[in-house]
């Protein structure tokens, strides 16, 4: 069993949660082109290393960040997503 | 002690005939260089060569030839898609498999077994009259079939109604296949090397040299080539070679899992899919059932086996077939599938003049080796994309046009 720590619920099972996705800032919707839209919508930086992403806990519909290093699977830090949300540096 | 035998070894010029001739240094110029020694990269390598006379062509690997998703994937073959670009698309790849041992002199060990996707839902039933109707209208075989039709195609499936999901009906696909994966590689590289492509493994590509937006050359480990054109087609690692070319893609890459159990007596003729359990299964011609499931939750590039998922995949598969239960899993193993949002494949252009993509190919891009590495070829070629593989450009996303196949191929590879 791979274990997760939870920000809100501590230690739980991984199945227990699910990934969300890479952390991106939205372009603004008034000011993107079709492609800088098309790239936030679609485009995905898949990295092979550390990755910081949205991770929900289903029995809780808690939304936190996880950094994770998908080269190794190895779980880097969580934390609730006020410690970055609006200040995503780019 | 047979002794004819014997000075039979002792007699000389009777060595094996090497399969590929030895290795030799990277030259520092190619016409084409093909990133990724998979099937489809020998494919397209094969048909440069014999359709379009480019033999001048380096295939590069990090690793071993056929190493990748080839070696790892379960080999099922079908064409009974959603979508009339798939349904077209992966119907002419059948039609090349069933002359693929004849044109490469290789036995590819290719055996039509039939294919049954099973519904447990009417939502299920549903998707697959659609399916059965598109396929029907391009030509291709797919009906759907009752408990009756199904006791007959697989005797010793549990039809019973004591399970959670009882099953409600098929869809039956005749031309559905297996073959041997490593022979298609195989037989796609020695068929290249004859016709004088050079295959180099242990060759990792780290760099795309870029002029002016067109591609010139690759650095790997073993030094800088310049090239002409370049194919990457390398799945599992697409995002990370366009990276280096400098654009990004719409992929996650995630582990696909599959095992094996002991060999059994023949017992199963068809392949059986249940897209509503996850799971699936087909007897290989040793005897052993190849089974396979639902990706892993994240995604990742470790290609790590895990326990949780042989857990999920045997709780379905005794549901099916209860007798199983005694039966040991011999091998489980992992390989890196290039997801899309839309569950088709990137074939064509890319930002990069001359350097083509082959990407996206998920769980399902073994039964298009043949066809995607002959179109693929006639891309690198003509420098142009032909019509049938235009659909699956790239370019499909920023025009929001994507190719809508998961009801097809989510589960059933
Ligand atoms: C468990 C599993 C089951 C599957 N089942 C089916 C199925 O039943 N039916 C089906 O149709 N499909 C199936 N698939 C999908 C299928 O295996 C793949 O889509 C297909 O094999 C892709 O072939 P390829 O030649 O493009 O990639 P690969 O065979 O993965 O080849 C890519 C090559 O690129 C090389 N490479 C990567 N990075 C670099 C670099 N930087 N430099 C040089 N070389 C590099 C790798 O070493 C690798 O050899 C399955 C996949 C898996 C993992």
């Amino acid at each position: 069993m791979k274990i997760l720590h939870c920000p809100l619920n501590g230690p739980r099972n991984i199945s227990e949660f699910v990934c969300g996705g890479e952390v991106v800032e939205m372009p603004d919707p008034g000011a993107a082109t079709d492609a800088d839209w098309s790239d936030y919508v679609f485009g995905h930086e898949n990295a092979r290393g550390t990755v910081r992403e949205w991770w929900f806990h289903v029995p809780t519909a808690y939304w936190f960040i996880a950094e994770r290093d998908t080269g190794t699977d190895e779980i880097l830090r969580t934390y609730p997503a006020s410690e970055i949300f609006g200040r995503v540096p780019p | 002690m047979p002794l004819g035998l014997i000075r039979h070894g002792f007699r000389g010029g009777r060595r094996p005939r090497r399969a590929l001739p030895p290795a030799v240094g990277l030259r520092p110029r190619y016409d084409v260089a093909i990133i990724g020694a998979g099937g489809h990269g020998l494919a397209a390598a094969y048909y440069l060569a014999k359709d379009h006379g480019i033999a001048d062509v380096a295939v590069l690997d990090k690793g071993w030839l056929g190493g990748g998703n080839t070696a790892r994937n379960t080999t099922i073959i079908r064409s009974n898609y959603l979508t009339p670009e798939g349904v077209r698309f992966y119907d002419e790849s059948i039609r090349l498999f069933r002359g693929l041992s004849g044109e490469l002199d290789f036995n590819i060990l290719y055996s039509e077994r039939g294919h049954l996707t099973l519904a447990h839902t009417d939502a299920a039933l549903r998707t697959m009259r659609w399916r059965a109707e598109v396929n029907k209208h391009l030509g291709v075989e797919s009906e759907m079939v009752g408990l009756d039709g199904l006791a007959r195609l697989c005797p010793h499936l549990n039809l019973g109604r004591d399970v959670r999901f009882p099953i409600l009906g098929a869809l039956h696909h005749k031309p559905g296949a297996i073959a041997r994966h490593d022979a298609v590689a195989w037989g796609y590289a020695i068929a290249a090397a004859r016709r004088g492509v050079e295959i180099h493994q242990n060759t990792e590509v780290t760099g795309i040299l870029t002029e002016k937006g067109r591609v010139t050359g690759v650095e790997t480990s073993r030094g800088r080539i310049a090239c002409g054109k370049v194919l990457q087609a390398v799945a599992g690692s697409s995002s990370l070679l366009a990276t280096m070319a400098g654009f990004r893609l719409p992929i996650h890459t995630v582990p696909l899992q599959a095992c094996v159990t002991e060999p059994l007596k023949p017992f199963l003729d068809p392949i059986v899919v249940s897209g509503s359990l996850h799971v699936y299964v087909s007897q290989s011609a040793r005897g052993e059932l190849v089974m396979g499931g639902p990706t892993d939750p994240y995604a990742l590039y470790a290609q790590r086996p895990t326990l949780e998922w042989k857990e999920g995949l045997a709780a379905p598969m005794l549901a099916l077939f209860p007798f199983l239960a005694e039966v040991r899993v011999l091998r489980q193993w992992a390989g890196l599938a290039d997801m899309t949002p839309d569950f088709s494949p990137i074939m064509g252009l890319t930002p990069v003049e001359n350097y083509y993509i082959d990407a996206g190919w998920g769980t399902w891009g073994f039964k298009a080796t043949p066809v995607c590495g002959k179109r693929m070829a006639e891309t690198v070629a003509i420098g142009k994309p032909p019509a049938p593989i235009e659909p699956f450009a790239l370019d499909r996303f920023a025009a929001f046009r994507q190719l809508g196949e998961r009801g097809a191929a989510s589960v059933g590879h």
